[in-house]
């Protein structure tokens, strides 16, 4: 799909680079909206209700309700704030968050931009998206979601480090930093899938020495997948850690100012992200676009298996929010700092060490 | 202890446990009620919105005795009375503001003739507070209006009266 | 063509919002316009073909260094008149400092342009961005010519930090503090007694 961009030229090549964001773009929103109903319908299950049902076949077209209604509000800017960075911040993040997108390729050779550092310019624009936070606290020029905005930043600036290292432990067994040779890396089959290259590891063979520091290596990989999925939810302020909301504490964090298209746009930007994790889990612990048995070639089947596993995740992340209560903001900290983070070092160095030793190949 | 008790963390038994707990209610039957498709079931004892019955006849059953007015704890409740040109008792005005009524239901304990009721209905939000005034051609079409379930609804309650 | 176009204003921009880090009245502004220019530069960095380092500088300037600027700016009650107010004082000195670092600039461009540099020594030290990637080329360079003066600068960034830590830590007596492992290894076993004490008499705890 690059190759097509790149073979009509500077001008239809722009134009066409333009037109395949803009799908990719339709395609994500489209996305976020089915999943924000699944959201509440599994929400609503655990709690033996039924859920959004109304709008549409079994309330399929709620979202599109909600944002109709949120379009046609009024946006309420209060008369203490900083208009302009009241209203750039919402724009911010919802921009970033689109931005990440760039670098996700589909299947086989469908993606916007093959870049070759894409795992450093997925963290350098995460880490972007804090602004957009950090800018509408405090441009509401008042305190409760100044409050909240530090909160969110100190939240995602420390989830962020645990983050960094787990993609860290990817990279050291892949070698590349570009998303699309880490999938084909675990092309073989769910054995050599990073999330359970234990299996990977017997099924290799080799020295007894390889084999054993393999299946340590794996199972570390496991966890890393664990550590992840928690960082994920951290870092996109979601249930656990949804304290910057805390509605007991804060009442809607940085969000308490924003109403209507402003407010749409904080929490498209959420979703975005939560939508975002979920492939990125997908792509480098479970084998992105291939089967569990064999590798996928075929572009459209390869599309398909991905959203699957982005959907299968996503049902995790919406169990979560309905089973776990929420963590005290001290007890958030506690895991980020001195559980996940001397466990990610520990795991880069023992990874680390197996790659030095025995070659990539988990 | 404390070793296996960070196995146990990393594990994330109580996650595990907790998933397969949810998601056996998961599937439950879902107890939701479709509100304003299905309804659930109401007691014959229900207070609901008030109404002022009329007899068979379509006498109006009211005879101006003010005990309702007298007992209603709220002071919802403002009568006054002067004798028809037949020369029976009735009133002339009958208004309660449904803003202070707490729909305690003494108003019909307390009337003898049963012409004061609580009905069924609770569906009768406005717009503005105006509309919650009611005056007595507002409560005797309530009354007209309800009458069927108003009735049934004394039957049923009357062994327990 | 558009490499030019997407150069030019790239700088541009890099320039104008530098310009308004040091003339924005609010200093919340100053930081936002800081990150601008970062991430300009950024973007200048990719058009160079050096998107690793682009990539760095958001991650760790934009990213960790401009957050904490924008918390301590933010959480700073200033008086913005007053702090607004020795501008025309100092301006002088500033304007001499900004004259002496240009004409360094000029004098070391100049330099370079006249002695004639062998091209071939100039030539990168890494090998062509068609045969590797940038980020495994500066590894490979910063991993083996430089291992020492990496780890020092390491060790360096390390000190300060344990050194902040020592400044801060204190350890202060009479608080309570909590015990995660104690807490959520409670059951009801060492949690929960029954006791069932006779009339008249009361329990022992």
């Amino acid at each position: 799909m690059q190759g097509l961009v790149h073979d009509l030229g500077a001008f239809w090549g722009t134009l066409a680079g333009i037109g395949l964001s803009l799908l990719y773009l339709v395609a994500v929103l489209l996305t976020v909206a089915f999943i924000l109903v699944f959201d509440r319908k599994v929400w609503a299950a655990v709690q033996m209700r039924k859920g959004p049902n109304v709008v549409g076949p079994f309330g399929l077209l709620q979202s599109f309700a909600d944002f109709l209604k949120f379009v046609l509000k009024e946006i309420v800017i209060p008369s203490g704030a900083n208009k302009t960075v009241f209203v750039i911040a919402p724009v911010i993040t919802v921009l970033t968050s689109f931005m990440a997108w760039a670098v996700v390729p589909m299947a086989p050779g469908w993606g916007i931009s093959n870049m070759n550092v894409g795992i450093l310019y997925i963290l350098a624009i995460s880490s972007l998206g804090i602004y957009g936070i950090i800018m509408g606290g405090w441009a509401s020029n008042s305190k409760y979601p100044f409050l909240g905005a530090l909160r969110s930043a100190a939240q995602m600036v420390s989830y962020e480090v645990s983050i960094g290292f787990v993609i860290v432990t990817v990279l050291l067994l892949v070698g590349s930093l570009n998303l699309t040779d880490i999938v084909n890396h675990q092309k073989a089959g769910i054995w050599d899938w990073h999330a359970f290259s234990f299996i990977g590891a017997i099924v290799h063979g080799g020295s007894f020495a390889k084999v054993a520091l393999g299946v340590v290596t794996g199972l570390i990989m496991f966890m890393m997948l664990w550590i992840f999925f928690i960082s994920a939810l951290a870092e996109t302020n979601r249930p656990p850690f949804d304290l910057p909301e805390a509605e007991s504490e804060l009442v809607a964090g940085y969000q308490v100012e924003y109403s209507a298209t402003l407010y749409l746009l904080f929490m498209m930007a959420e979703y975005v992200n939560i939508v975002f994790m979920c492939a990125m889990i997908s792509i480098m612990f479970l084998g992105g676009w291939n089967l569990p048995w064999a590798e996928v070639t075929n572009p459209f089947i390869g599309c398909l298996v991905l959203y699957v596993k982005i959907w299968v995740i996503f049902f995790l992340f919406a169990m979560v929010k309905a089973i776990v209560p929420r963590y005290r903001y001290d007890q958030l900290m506690r895991i980020g700092w001195k559980i996940f983070l001397p466990t990610t070092l520990v795991a880069v160095a023992v990874v680390g060490a197996y790659v030095a030793f025995f070659g990539g190949n988990a | 202890m404390s070793i296996f008790q960070a196995i146990k963390g990393a594990a994330m038994t109580d996650f595990l446990g907790t998933f397969v707990l949810a998601m056996k209610v998961y599937f439950r039957r879902k107890p939701t009620v479709n509100y304003p498709f299905e309804k659930g079931p109401l007691s014959p004892r229900f207070r609901g919105e008030h109404a002022l019955r009329r007899y068979a006849n379509g006498e109006e059953r009211c005879i101006a005795c003010k005990l309702c007015e007298a007992i209603c704890p709220a002071q919802a409740i403002t009568i006054e009375a002067q004798p028809r040109e037949d020369g029976s008792r009735r009133t002339t005005r009958y208004d309660i503001d449904m803003t202070k009524c707490i729909y305690c239901g003494f108003c019909q304990e307390a009337c003898p003739v049963d012409a004061i009721v609580e009905g069924p209905n609770f569906e009768y939000a406005t717009e503005t507070r105006e509309e919650l005034f009611y005056n007595k051609e507002r409560l005797l079409s309530n009354g007209d209006r309800w009458e069927r379930e108003i009735a049934k609804n004394l039957e049923l309650d009357a062994p327990y009266r | 063509m558009i490499s030019i176009a997407a150069f030019w204003i790239l700088s541009a921009v890099a320039v104008i919002s530098a310009l308004m880090v040091v003339s924005a009245r609010n200093p919340v502004h100053s930081v936002l316009f800081l990150i601008l220019t970062f991430f300009t530069t950024a973007g200048l960095f990719v058009l160079l073909g050096a998107e690793y380092l682009a990539m760095l500088l958001i991650v760790v300037y934009v990213g960790a260094v401009a957050v904490l600027f924008l918390f301590v700016v933010m959480m700073l009650d200033i008086d913005f008149v007053e702090l607004k107010q020795g501008f025309m004082r100092y301006l002088p000195i500033g304007g001499l400092v900004a004259l002496i670092l240009f004409g360094m600039f000029i004098m070391v461009t100049s330099a370079r342009i006249e002695a004639k540099i062998d091209p071939n020594m100039l030539a990168s030290p890494t090998p062509d961005v068609s045969i590797t990637s940038n980020a495994k080329a500066i590894g490979e360079i910063l991993y083996t010519n430089y291992i020492l003066f990496f780890q020092l600068a390491g060790l360096v960034l390390f000190v300060a930090m344990v050194g902040a830590i020592v400044l801060t830590l204190q350890h202060r007596q009479n608080v309570k503090r909590q015990s995660v492992t104690a807490q959520t290894a409670r059951n009801r076993k060492t949690g929960v007694e029954i006791a069932k004490p006779k009339t008249g008499e009361g329990v022992s705890l």
